[in-house]
């Protein structure tokens, strides 16, 4: 069966709350504070909204069941993503469904996370059960070190060198310097890049991103929805989500993208050549390189050298992560899997609030999310084209 | 290649002991089971009884076919390490302490993936020999040797983490009365032990085999409180491995052929004696079991099999057994990081022994297998034939054995 396609499905309302790196307050706060303000930048109350999905990995026992009672919402379409950096994508292709078929008319998507001095090394000690038994007792390097042996396997693999992963930190950084909200804003060049302290071989400081609070949202609803309520909105052209592809892989070189890919530009009727803007998952640059090869804009193993061929900052050759992405900015728990989706829309509605990547009418944005042993579980990709 | 490992420097009065921390601890229930098998030394990891597919991490259903008998079975070591990492800010309090530390991500011959620690002469693409390890936690873990045995290996910062080598470290034999005593003070000596003292109660009874003792004999009297508490305060802080080697061996049953006198002494060396052991040398040496170049690390008990399953022709005895048992394991749960390692034992070659027929374990058996099992950082062994079948049986049916015991 052709998959139906997503006519009619649009986004608006693209929201960021500015990331702090500690917060006294609980995740609801965070994820309410996003939900008020993206109804706000919608003219809506919160009757308004009938769906409502969310993301967090710090809500403690609660999902978006109790946010509902703690926010006052009464929605008659309701999700809970737990897909880390996958979630953005995921929920937008979940929500467009529903407004698609009318099981609701206004999904808020939103995800968000609180951040304590400690909270960090909680959540991975009991990130998952495999992690739990099989990978934090051994060094207790969390992501880090999960993605330094990615690192180290694909630097093998295809002569990748720390150089190539810095161009896209750089690259990144020059992103962040004009956007408001980046928790990193002292310039980084290639020399700082490389003489930083090392983390878990290869990967050093730079690589990393800081784990923070922060929570971002958006609103998806149908095209003439948008036209009433006069919203600036971005229209979903195709998506696509994979799990656990490739299992046979003895390391992780690759990611789901590559398995459907062909379907996400056809639906969208596009190539990699059309895409004006990208928006990949960059925890950390090594998927970044997956992300580039995967989506197809250049074949497996050359990433390192389209990096080195490109200017990646938003007026340059190949914009990407324009908002200086989750290296630059931060990463908020699971709204890292929101970060370049509500960046695009931005973009695309004439609405950034940082450089400005000019002329972008189409943007791709991908996610990845959940190491849950050696390789993350998760990806999923949505073009999005400008009204 | 591994730095041999100097001997111990004299201890800096000023510095902070490093805590006896705890890598982490948390498990699923599924994952006990490489504790379980690290415990013995063996390569065990679940194998699907529908389709024989390896698993790991450790599952509740197979990753090949869904089904959900995955009993634990040894398993091919042979790997290839596909990526490293040298992991040099850790999260974890205990492994921040020891950074740098390095792992790997190694594929194995009979399927999995696993992420090891590995041993510092594993390079990388290198072919490995993986083993199951238990950890500071006392938890199993994979830990990749390299494929050929390489000199000094045994000194790898890494492994001696997961180790208890004799080697440079002072021990306490608790029993130099006994043959099995002498026999492991002398093995512990030339496995290169810094210092071995030996208890002897009552020093001035005959001791037979004085003239030849390995190590130095101490006042110690495990059935005396005040003798177990000034035995402590002169060694508790001079002591990295203790070996309760006490074992009070009499025939006879329950209703007949054991006085009560025969029944409390065995109570008393079975039970009450590791007690006031534990009571005085456990603190101390939990505290300092990760301080210096070679803290302490090692409680090691001797114990009879029959306290796995009674033998009614030693029921007393069987019934002090168990106690001793039992002691054991609570102290390996209180003791962490410190490794508590039990010596299973059939019938000793002795004179409590004479109406057994052979084979018998030997003093010497006994020493052997002591060292060999803390060099490889073991928690249960067990020595000679008839424990050997012994414990297999009981680990059959221990029902079935009961009965076969009963006679």
């Amino acid at each position: 069966m052709i998959r139906h396609g997503y006519e009619g499905v649009v986004l608006a309302a693209p929201v960021t709350i500015p990331y702090q790196r500690h917060s006294i307050h609980g995740a609801a706060w965070w994820i309410g504070r996003a939900l008020a303000e993206a109804l706000r930048a919608a003219g809506l109350r919160p009757a308004d909204i009938d769906g409502f999905c969310c993301s967090s990995f710090s809500l403690g026992a609660d999902t978006a069941v109790g946010l509902t009672q703690h926010f006052g919402l009464s929605p008659r379409w309701l999700d809970h993503i737990p897909m880390g950096g996958a979630c953005g994508v995921v929920a937008l292709r979940r929500a467009a469904r529903a407004v698609q078929a009318g099981d609701a008319d206004i999904v808020a998507c939103v995800a968000g996370d609180t951040s304590t001095p400690d909270s960090f090394r909680q959540q991975l000690q009991s990130f998952s059960r495999f992690a739990t038994d099989a990978t934090w007792p051994y060094g207790g390097g969390g992501p880090n070190a999960s993605f330094a042996l990615l690192t180290d396997a694909y630097m093998r693999a295809y002569g990748a060198t720390r150089e190539d992963f810095g161009r896209i930190c750089v690259a990144q950084r020059q992103n962040a310097l004009a956007f408001p909200h980046a928790l990193m804003k002292r310039p980084l060049d290639l020399a700082h890049y490389l003489a930083a302290r090392p983390v878990a071989d290869p990967i050093a400081l730079f690589d990393c991103v800081m784990p923070c609070a922060g929570a971002e949202a958006f609103l998806v609803m149908r095209e003439e929805t948008a036209r009433a309520l006069s919203l600036p909105a971005a229209h979903l052209r195709g998506a696509i989500e994979r799990h656990h592809a490739f299992p046979d892989d003895p390391i992780q070189l690759r990611g789901g993208w590559a398995m459907d890919r062909d379907e996400l530009y056809a639906m969208a009727a596009t190539t990699p050549a059309g895409i004006d803007l990208l928006q990949t998952y960059d925890d950390y640059p090594v998927i970044v390189m997956m992300q580039f090869e995967d989506l197809g804009f250049c074949a497996k193993g050359e990433a390192p050298a389209f990096v080195r061929a490109h200017d990646l900052t938003a007026a340059g050759s190949f914009p990407h992560n324009s908002s200086g992405g989750q290296l630059s900015v931060g990463q908020a728990g699971a709204a890292g899997g929101y970060l370049g989706l509500v960046e695009a829309i931005r973009q695309l509605t004439g609405q950034a609030i940082g450089a400005v990547v000019p002329g972008a009418r189409t943007a791709l944005v991908s996610g990845f999310g959940m190491i849950n042993y050696d390789r993350g579980l998760c990806s999923a990709a949505a073009i999005l084209a400008a009204p | 290649m591994t730095a041999k490992l100097p001997p111990p420097a004299p201890a800096n009065p000023l510095a902070v002991p490093r805590a006896p921390l705890l890598p982490p601890t948390t498990r699923s229930r599924a994952a006990l089971g490489l504790a379980s098998a690290a415990a013995e030394r063996r390569f065990a990891l679940q194998v699907c009884a529908a389709c024989a597919a390896v698993q790991y991490p450790p599952r509740e259903v197979c990753l090949a076919c869904l089904g959900h008998h995955l009993p634990w079975r040894d398993v091919p070591r042979e790997g290839r390490v596909l990526a490293t990492t040298t992991i040099r800010i850790s999260a974890d309090p205990y492994f921040r302490t020891r950074t740098p530390w390095r792992i790997g991500t190694v594929r194995l011959a009979c399927g999995p993936v696993v992420v090891a620690h590995l041993h510092g002469d594993v390079a990388p693409g290198a072919s490995v020999r993986m083993t199951l390890r238990l950890d500071k936690s006392g938890q199993g873990v994979m830990l990749a040797m390299p494929a050929e045995d390489s000199a000094n290996m045994q000194d790898d910062p890494q492994l001696r983490e997961m180790t208890c080598d004799p080697r440079g470290r002072r021990v306490l034999v608790t029993d130099g009365r006994s043959a099995a005593g002498q026999a492991i003070a002398a093995a512990l000596q030339a496995a290169g032990a810094r210092e071995v003292f030996l208890g002897v109660a009552e020093p001035w009874r005959p001791l037979p085999g004085r003239d030849r003792l390995a190590g130095s004999a101490v006042d110690l009297d495990c059935t005396d409180e005040d003798s177990v508490r000034r035995c402590a305060a002169s060694l508790g802080g001079r002591v990295e491995i203790l070996v309760n080697t006490a074992l009070h061996v009499r025939p006879g049953g329950i209703s007949a052929g054991t006085s009560m006198a025969t029944a409390r002494a065995e109570m008393e060396c079975a039970y009450f004696g590791p007690l006031r052991l534990a009571r005085h040398f456990g603190p101390a040496l939990r505290a300092r079991a990760a301080d210096g170049t070679h803290p302490a690390c090692a409680w090691v008990g001797l114990a009879s099999v029959y306290g796995l399953a009674a033998n009614p022709a030693f029921g007393g005895f069987s019934a002090a057994q168990a106690a001793a048992l039992s002691l054991l394991q609570s102290l390996r749960a209180e003791l962490r990081p410190i490794r508590v390692l039990r010596v299973l034992t059939g019938p000793v070659d002795d004179e409590w022994h004479q109406a057994n027929p052979p084979p018998k374990v030997s003093p010497a058996a006994l020493a052997a297998a002591v060292v060999g099992a803390l060099r490889d950082g073991l928690e249960q062994v067990a020595v000679g034939d008839v424990a050997q079948d012994f414990l297999a049986r009981f680990r059959d049916n221990p029902d079935t054995l009961a009965r076969e015991l009963a006679g």
